[in-house]
């Protein structure tokens, strides 16, 4: 078990490799609580929201969920997280574990009478069942990405999220704190595999979803992160002046995908030797070779050029690929 | 399938989790089965140059799984006759046997005296059981 952001967490169960596997092929559970859960109600919710986060809550209704960032005044990222519309007077944002002081914060700062923010993270437990037959195992039928709904799992109620960090099919399943537990042994039950922090982010790597304080940070903006489809940079928020700047100027460095050519693994930190450095890197249990995710100088940031990493003194050769890393292939 | 516990009486041990076969002037070395537990499935091997010197106490390699990238120890001094190809191409092999086909490197030792400063497998053992 490792510390992380306050929580006891575990690695791995049998080992990262089987785990992630069995997301890819199967099914597999991870026990995500550790996120935050932050609530936005009121008369002027929406507002509140539409000026803090960078998305457009407007391409969203009751019952479905956004990806989103929430932003600095000079565009660098607070946070990525998911807004779920309750009512259309009433959003739960889901936001990462070691953020979640700072976003309620932030929040709070900027609240309008008439919207009321409340940290409810204490109240909830989050539980990410994924894989190509994580629905079958749960019962439950298909739905379209980011909708949700109230559901069951063996009697105990949760919120049904068709959300992930995986790249797989299936669902998150937020329910209250003292049932989580119960839920979780549910799940394990119906021969969903238990997986770790460390498939976590093997998978997320995989298929090239940031992770927060390695990939993207407040020193980074969403233009030069790739994270643009997520900027409606047609609307007012904190930021968006600079973001529109970046964007029309084109940004100095982006945020590339990069496989190893030679045999190497890289890691968070390595420079790059033609600039930049990488801000996440493991070995692909899927593709069985090293994959990273990096900072280059935007001239050099197309596909299928070279790059060069330095692994504890060693330049080894990576080629840039397109995102995601890795994709299934079709039938 | 991986490899249950298990600490060898013929070989003698380093602190820093690895072992060594001794055979005349000459070493055959790799990790205990505790340190490959401890990292999990291997993905990587670097080994050393054949030809190389190493020291012991120093390292002379990585290994690295998903997670994590380790030194490896050196328990003895000497040159490197020989890398385990094998394990470069398939780490996992170290999991699957940390004291046969998992081995890493052989070495014609330089001070055969070290030798007798290594660990027994039951002093390692009782070392081992303080760690856990």
């Amino acid at each position: 078990m490792v510390p992380f952001a306050g929580w006891e967490m575990p690695v791995q169960y049998e080992g990262v490799i089987p785990e992630h596997r069995a997301v890819r092929e199967d099914s597999g559970a991870f026990d995500v609580s550790h996120m935050g859960e932050i609530e936005v109600e009121g008369p002027r919710a929406r507002e509140l929201l539409d000026s803090l986060l960078s998305n457009d809550l407007a391409k969203i209704e009751p019952g479905r969920a956004q990806y989103t960032l929430l932003t600095t005044e000079r565009g660098g990222i607070l946070d990525d997280l998911i807004v779920y519309e309750l009512d259309p007077c009433r959003f739960l944002l889901v936001v990462n574990a070691s953020n979640a002081a700072t976003v309620f914060e932030w929040l709070r700062e900027h609240e309008l009478r008439g919207s009321d923010v409340r940290d409810v993270s204490d109240d909830y437990g989050l539980i990410a069942v994924q894989g190509p037959r994580s629905l079958e195992r749960l019962g439950i039928d298909d739905a379209p990405a980011f909708s949700f709904a109230e559901g069951e799992i063996d009697g105990i109620a949760c919120m049904v999220n068709r959300t992930g960090y995986t790249g797989e099919k299936g669902v998150e399943l937020l329910a209250m704190a003292d049932e989580t537990g119960d839920l979780w042994e549910r799940v394990l039950a119906r021969g969903v595999k238990p997986c770790g922090l460390g498939a976590r982010d093997t998978l997320r790597l995989e298929v090239c979803y940031p992770l927060h304080g390695n990939d993207i940070t407040p020193e980074t903006d969403a233009i030069s992160a790739g994270l643009a489809w997520a900027c409606a940079l047609g609307r007012e928020f904190t930021g968006v002046e600079e973001l529109r700047r970046i964007k029309e100027q084109g940004p100095e460095r982006r945020l590339v995908a990069f496989v190893m050519e030679e045999r190497a693994i890289p890691r968070q930190h390595m420079a790059i030797d033609e600039g930049g450095e990488v801000t996440s890197g493991t070995h692909s249990p899927m593709l069985e070779v090293g994959i990273g995710m990096g900072y280059v100088p935007a001239g050099i940031s197309k596909p299928g050029n070279e790059i060069t990493i330095d692994v504890r003194g060693t330049l080894r050769r990576a080629k840039i690929v397109p995102k995601p890393i890795y994709k299934r292939e079709e039938h | 399938m991986a490899a249950s516990e298990s600490y060898p009486e013929d070989l003698r041990y380093h602190p820093e989790h690895d072992w060594a076969r001794v055979d005349g002037g000459e070493a055959t070395l790799g990790i205990t089965w505790f340190a490959q537990d401890s990292l999990g499935d291997l993905v990587h091997y670097e080994p050393p140059a054949v030809g190389a010197s190493i020291s012991q106490g120093a390292s002379y390699g990585e290994v690295e799984s998903v997670k994590a990238v380790s030194d490896l120890i050196s328990p003895v001094s000497g040159e490197v006759l020989e890398v385990n190809q094998q394990v470069v191409d398939e780490p996992e092999r170290v999991n699957d046997d940390p004291y046969g086909e998992g081995w890493l490197i052989r070495v014609r030792l330089s001070d055969p005296g070290e030798v007798d400063g290594l660990l027994s497998a039951a002093a390692y053992k009782q070392l081992v059981d303080e760690l856990a």
